[in-house]
C-alpha cells in the first residue's frame, strides 16, 4: 500500500486519494490563436518519464483538497508534495 | 535431426532420450549494420521481423530484446484473442488478427494452443443489456461474429456465476463471441523467433537501446546506440509497449502515450470447472481456465502512472473482490502467482501504429492492455509499413496523425475493459 503524504492531513493510505493524471499542464491562450498542432500538444502529448512526474492528487476521501505530488513512476516513491498554486524547484 | 516439429519428430525426439533437439532460434553476435532494426522482441516485433523477411524479402534484419525472449507483456497477458471491437477500423484490423491466430500453428510450425472456447461478457442491468445490444448490433454491422445471450443462456454456458436471489448485481444477459478464446501466450513469441530466426533474422537478447543516432542533415535514423555497442539500420522499428515514449524521447519526438501497469493473477490449477471467458466490465474482472487448470484472472490498470512490473495491492484487492462477487464459489481459491505488465495508453485506447516524425523510425505502440491478441496481424502490417515506407491499408486509421486531427478511434467510450 503506497503512503500518500497529504500536505493537509500527513501521510494516509493512497485508497483515499484520487489521481488526476500530470500536473502543471496549461490551456494554451487564447484559444483562437492556438493551432492544431498546440491543441494536440495540450490535450493529448504530455510527460511519460520513467522517473519523477508531477502529478496532481485529490485527497477524496480525506480533507478533499486537491495538492501536487512528485512520484517516481520507477518504483512510486512520493519526493514531494505541495499547495496545488505552487509549483518549487525539483532537481530533475 | 529434421528442424520441423511434428509426431515422429517427438518420437524421434524421445527414442534419442530428447538430448538431440536443436536449439530454437540462434544467438548471433550483433552484426555493424542492419537493413532494418525492430526494437523489442516481444510478440509484434518478432511477428513484424518474421513478415519483413518472409514476406517482403528483407534478410539482413535483426530484433534488439533488452531482456530475454518471452519475458515481457507476451509472457505477461491473459492470453485472451477476441474482435468485439465497436469502431469499422478497429473491427477491421483486430478481426484480421483473429482469423490469423486461426492458421498460426501451421503457419509458424509451432503449435499455439488456440482454444476458441467463446468469451462471454455479461450485463448487470437493463441499461447495460440495451448497451451490449447497441455494441452487438454495431459489430455485426462490421462482420465481427456477435450474438447476444439470454440469463438462460448465459447460465448454461457458465452456471458458476452468481445467479443466486442475494446476488448484488444480478446476471441479466451477455454478449458472447464464439471464436473468442486463449492461446498459449509463451508459445507465440517462441513460435514466431523460431520461425523468424529460420528465414535468417537475427535475435539478440540482452541488447538494450540506449541512444538512436540521426543523420544531422536529414534527421533520418541511421543506428542505434547499444549495451552491446552501436549498431547501423536503414530502418528502425519500435514495438516496446510501455516504454515506447522512453524511445520517443532519444529520437526527439513525444507520443500521446502514458504507462501504466496492468495486473494478472493465476490461482492454484483445479479440476476443469469454466470452459468459456467469463468477463464483467461492471465488476471488472474477468477469467479462464488454463490447459493446467489454473485460473487466469485479470481487470483493470492500476489507477496512476507507473513503469515498475509489480502491481500495486489495492487494485489485486479490488480484482479479488469482484472475482468472488461474479464466481462466489471460488473464494477459497489460492492464488499462485502475481505479475504486472507496462502497458501503454493512448486517450482513445487504440493503438499509434505507422510514421513518426523522424524518418525510417516507424511506430508499433499504444496497444494498452490489448496488443496480445493483435500479434499476428500488428506483425504482419508492420512489416508491410517498414517494408514500403506507406502504412499498411488497414492500420491507416491508427496513425500518430489522427491526434492532431481530432480522429480519434474512440474504442476507449466504446469498450467494456481494458484492452
Amino acid at each position: 500500500m503506497l503512503s500518500v503524504p497529504c500536505p493537509y492531513c500527513g501521510p494516509r493510505d493512497e485508497t483515499e486519494f484520487v489521481n488526476g493524471g500530470e500536473g502543471h499542464v496549461d490551456r494554451p491562450v487564447p484559444p483562437e490563436a492556438v493551432g492544431d498542432a498546440d491543441w494536440a500538444a495540450y490535450l493529448f502529448f504530455h510527460d511519460n518519464p520513467k522517473g519523477h512526474l508531477r502529478e496532481r492528487w485529490l485527497h477524496a476521501f480525506g480533507c478533499r483538497r486537491w495538492f501536487h505530488a512528485i512520484r517516481s513512476t520507477a518504483d512510486h516513491a512520493i519526493a514531494l508534495t505541495y499547495p496545488i498554486d505552487a509549483k518549487p524547484d525539483f532537481p530533475a | 535431426m529434421s528442424r520441423n516439429y511434428s509426431a515422429l519428430a517427438l518420437l524421434r525426439g524421445a527414442l534419442g532420450g530428447n538430448r538431440n533437439w536443436d536449439q530454437a532460434w540462434r544467438s548471433p553476435e550483433p552484426r555493424a549494420h542492419y537493413d532494418a532494426v525492430i526494437v523489442g522482441g516481444g510478440g509484434h516485433g518478432l511477428a513484424t521481423a518474421y513478415h519483413l523477411a518472409k514476406t517482403h524479402g528483407m534478410t539482413n534484419v535483426a530484433v534488439l530484446e533488452k531482456g530475454w525472449i518471452g519475458g515481457g507483456n507476451t509472457g505477461r497477458n491473459t492470453t485472451i484473442v477476441r474482435s468485439d471491437y465497436y469502431y469499422p477500423q478497429s473491427a477491421a484490423f483486430f478481426n484480421h488478427s483473429v482469423s490469423l491466430y486461426e492458421k498460426l500453428s501451421r503457419e509458424l510450425n509451432f503449435n499455439i494452443m488456440f482454444s476458441q472456447r467463446g468469451m462471454l461478457t455479461v450485463a448487470h442491468s437493463r441499461g447495460e443489456v440495451d448497451f451490449q445490444r447497441r455494441l452487438v448490433n454495431g459489430m455485426a454491422l462490421n462482420g465481427i461474429d456477435m450474438e447476444m445471450v439470454t440469463p438462460d443462456q448465459a447460465r448454461k454456458l457458465c452456471p458458476i456465476m452468481n445467479f443466486g436471489p442475494e446476488a448484488r448485481y444480478p446476471i441479466l444477459g451477455g454478449m458472447l463471441q464464439r471464436r473468442a478464446g486463449t492461446v498459449r501466450h509463451d508459445a507465440v513469441v517462441w513460435g514466431y523467433a523460431r520461425a523468424a530466426d529460420r528465414v535468417g533474422v537475427d535475435i539478440i537478447q540482452n541488447c538494450g537501446v540506449t541512444g538512436i543516432d540521426r543523420d544531422p542533415a536529414s534527421g533520418a535514423v541511421t543506428g542505434v546506440q547499444t549495451t552491446r555497442g552501436a549498431i547501423g539500420c536503414g530502418k528502425l522499428g519500435v514495438a516496446v509497449a510501455g516504454h515506447s515514449t522512453m524511445l520517443a524521447d532519444m529520437a526527439g519526438f513525444r507520443l500521446p502515450l502514458r504507462s501504466y501497469a496492468l495486473q494478472a493473477f493465476v490461482s492454484e490449477p483445479l479440476k476443469p470447472v469454466l470452459d468459456v471467458v467469463a468477463s464483467s466490465a461492471l465488476l471488472g474482472v474477468y477469467v479462464s481456465q488454463s490447459d493446467k487448470g489454473g485460473l487466469v484472472i485479470g481487470g483493470n490498470a492500476d489507477a496512476y502512472a507507473s513503469y515498475a512490473q509489480r502491481g500495486n495491492i489495492p487494485t489485486a484487492e479490488a480484482v479479488s473482490a469482484a472475482l468472488v462477487e461474479f464466481i462466489p464459489s471460488f473464494s477459497r481459491v489460492k492464488m499462485l502467482r502475481q505479475w504486472a505488465g507496462i502497458v501503454d495508453y493512448a486517450h482513445d485506447s487504440s493503438p499509434v501504429l505507422g510514421l513518426s516524425p523522424v524518418p525510417g523510425l516507424y511506430l508499433n505502440c499504444g496497444w494498452g492492455g490489448g496488443g496480445f491478441k493483435a500479434i499476428p496481424a500488428g506483425g504482419e502490417t508492420f512489416a508491410h509499413t517498414i517494408a514500403t515506407g506507406t502504412p499498411h491499408p488497414l492500420i491507416t486509421a491508427f496513425s500518430l496523425d489522427r491526434f492532431r486531427d481530432l480522429a480519434l478511434v474512440d474504442e476507449a467510450a466504446a469498450a467494456g475493459i481494458e484492452h
